[in-house]
């Protein structure tokens, strides 16, 4: 545990952890809209902050936020003017961020390496008043993503019946937009611009491997998200591996470990799903006694599936359904 | 059942909406009165979805004047009055949602901000999930459920925030048997209590006994609005008393003036009686 006693490691593990809050917070969102890859355009977009920052002599951090938030609003408006996903302009966008960037650091007479501290995170070199912006940053994503959860789960489930219920869903949207892009410049230290799109998603694709509801989706998603920024900033102190691809691999195998358990979960949950009962139709009416002998009375544990139909339980074996009438058993 | 003396809760006065610049509603006068229970009735793009979602502000109108409540919709605030049950296929996005947090949502015009559900709320959603039938699933995600439970769901939603006005696109398109049954107690549980109810249809199956008005589209013009008729069609051969209010007014010749078909020809619409 020595190496938890170095300032760099602790400053390190504050910041993993409230990027790991904040991420899959917004993530949720983002992967409710089914515009997953939203944090990597921006991250794209915010390369060209950085370098401004590099230009001018800023911070980065400060001109990455700047620019991501305003990609992050251009980014909505083509969605929302372009009705459909408008893609072909949204990697425009992406891409003019990228090659900007790359320009404008050549322009400032820095070398392109410069900017792999900020592609792939450099968290171990983060200095104290980084943390404290990250942590500022992430609990104001953390509060509003959790505190405005009904009005923004609202607005992205379904944008017709928030307008209708008074909500501005303009507001709502780009409230979302720039929360993703303060999130992005959050993470862009831990994990990197070009990763922050995993740490967003990924938690929130394993926890719903397993969650029913979205407010356990969300919760689920933060603490997956914080416990692989943690676990991945602490493998990185003690093995010699950069921390930021290694919290977005963790991630990625919890995706692993819980998706399989999924498949099952949602398998066992369709086998299971009730019989429709056709009203009006009596039982009599389809009365087939079943000609088969049977060895077992089936029950809770004959080891056969059950599922219910209508006011009694289906036992289905070998392509057929039997239904307990009596003695004897109905074909249903 | 005509409740002309009620109050107006929806109007529309010629009012005229174009997508894409092109006209799909034209010169349409409509006013409901509480307590009314209408239907819209009309072949696909015939513009019954278009009115309603123009009454709710969804599509701007570029000519005529619309009020809820007696309110201009641009000043119209008090949007808890209203539910709204919109056209679509699936409950779904792309995170699970539990039938709870579905139907929760529409109680959103009735919480105040940033405070968790009061009593009230909960005992609101509880109900509106009973009224459709759905209690036993209330827990179970949304993309679990089956077309016609998840349109249930959108019902419940829409209870939830138990409007003075119900408004329903589509609900019951696609929806088994089953589900319409349950979905026209619901409504008929909601016209006991006065509610106004318009509801946007192609078939009404179980919901016909409910209807007290029925208005048939063609065109993105209203060409029926009397007592209920069981379809569309029917407007075509029943000898309806009202009268054609543009037979009065000049024609609206507003596109393609120079092909007109035999219905627009002024010299053959004189020889009708």
């Amino acid at each position: 545990m020595s190496l938890l006693a170095h300032d760099f490691v602790l400053l390190a593990l504050v910041a993993a952890l409230f990027t790991g809050l904040a991420a899959p917070a917004v993530g949720t969102y983002l992967v409710q809209r089914r515009l997953a890859l939203m944090g990597d355009g921006i991250g794209h977009i915010a390369v060209t902050g950085v370098a401004l920052g590099l230009l001018t002599g800023a911070a980065p951090t400060l001109t990455a936020v700047v620019v991501a938030t305003i990609g992050a609003v251009v980014i909505e408006v083509v969605r929302e003017k372009g009705r459909t996903s408008g893609d072909v302009a949204l990697a425009m966008l992406f891409y003019g961020g990228i090659a900007g960037g790359v320009l404008i650091t050549g322009l400032a007479g820095q070398s392109a390496n410069i900017l792999n501290r900020y592609l792939f995170g450099s968290i171990l070199t983060i200095s104290p008043s980084d943390v404290w912006v990250t942590a500022a940053l992430a609990t104001v994503v953390v509060v509003v993503t959790v505190g405005l959860s009904p009005q923004l789960f609202a607005v992205a489930q379904d944008q017709e019946f928030a307008r209708v219920a008074g909500l501005n869903v303009r507001f709502y949207n780009v409230l979302v937009a720039v929360m993703a892009a303060v999130t992005v410049t959050v993470a862009m230290r831990t994990v990197g611009l070009l990763l922050v799109s995993a740490l967003m998603v990924v938690p929130v694709a394993t926890a719903q491997q397993l969650t029913r509801g979205f407010r356990t989706t969300l919760l689920a998603a933060m603490g997956l998200g914080t416990v692989a920024s943690l676990s991945g900033v602490a493998t990185s102190a003690y093995v010699d591996v950069a921390p930021g691809a290694t919290i977005v691999l963790i991630a990625l195998a919890g995706f692993v470990l819980a998706w399989p358990v999924g498949v099952l979960l949602r398998r066992r949950q369709r086998l299971t799903e009730p019989f429709a009962m056709t009203p009006g139709l009596a039982r009599d009416a389809e009365h087939t006694v079943v000609p088969e002998e049977h060895e077992h009375v089936h029950g809770d544990d004959c080891g056969h599936l059950a599922v219910p139909h209508g006011d009694h339980v289906d036992y289905v074996h070998d392509g057929h359904r039997h239904a307990p009438h009596g003695s004897h058993y109905d074909e249903h | 059942m005509r409740l002309t003396d009620a109050p107006v809760v929806a109007e529309i006065h010629d009012g005229t909406v174009a997508l894409g610049g092109r006209p799909v509603l034209r010169g349409i006068d409509l006013t409901v009165h509480k307590g009314e229970v209408v239907t819209l009735l009309g072949a696909n793009g015939s513009g019954k979805s278009t009115l309603v979602r123009s009454l709710l502000g969804l599509v701007p109108v570029v000519r005529g004047e619309i009020s809820l409540f007696g309110t201009p919709l641009p000043r119209f605030s008090d949007w808890r009055r209203v539910g709204f049950v919109p056209q679509r296929v699936s409950a779904t996005s792309g995170v699970p949602a539990s039938v709870w947090e579905v139907v929760a949502s529409g109680r959103l015009s009735r919480r105040p901000f940033l405070r968790p559900l009061r009593k009230a709320d909960k005992s609101a959603i509880r109900d509106a999930i009973a009224a459709v039938g759905l209690t036993d699933r209330s827990g179970d995600g949304c993309s679990t459920l089956s077309g016609g439970q998840q349109q249930r769901a959108l019902i419940a939603r829409a209870l939830a925030g138990q409007p003075d006005l119900f408004v329903l696109d589509e609900p019951t398109a696609g929806v088994d048997l089953q589900s319409q049954q349950a979905f026209a107690d619901a409504l008929a549980a909601l016209v006991a209590q006065g509610v106004t109810i318009i509801l946007v249809a192609h078939e009404l199956g179980p919901m016909a006994p409910l209807i007290d008005r029925t208005v048939v589209m063609r065109d993105g013009r209203i060409a029926y609005d009397g007592p209920p008729l069981a379809s569309a069609e029917e407007a075509d051969w029943v000898d309806h008393g009202h009268h054609h209010r543009d037979l009065q007014s000049p024609m609206h010749t507003d596109y393609a003036p120079t092909v007109a078909s035999p219905i627009d020809n002024p010299s053959a619409r004189e020889q009708r009686p």
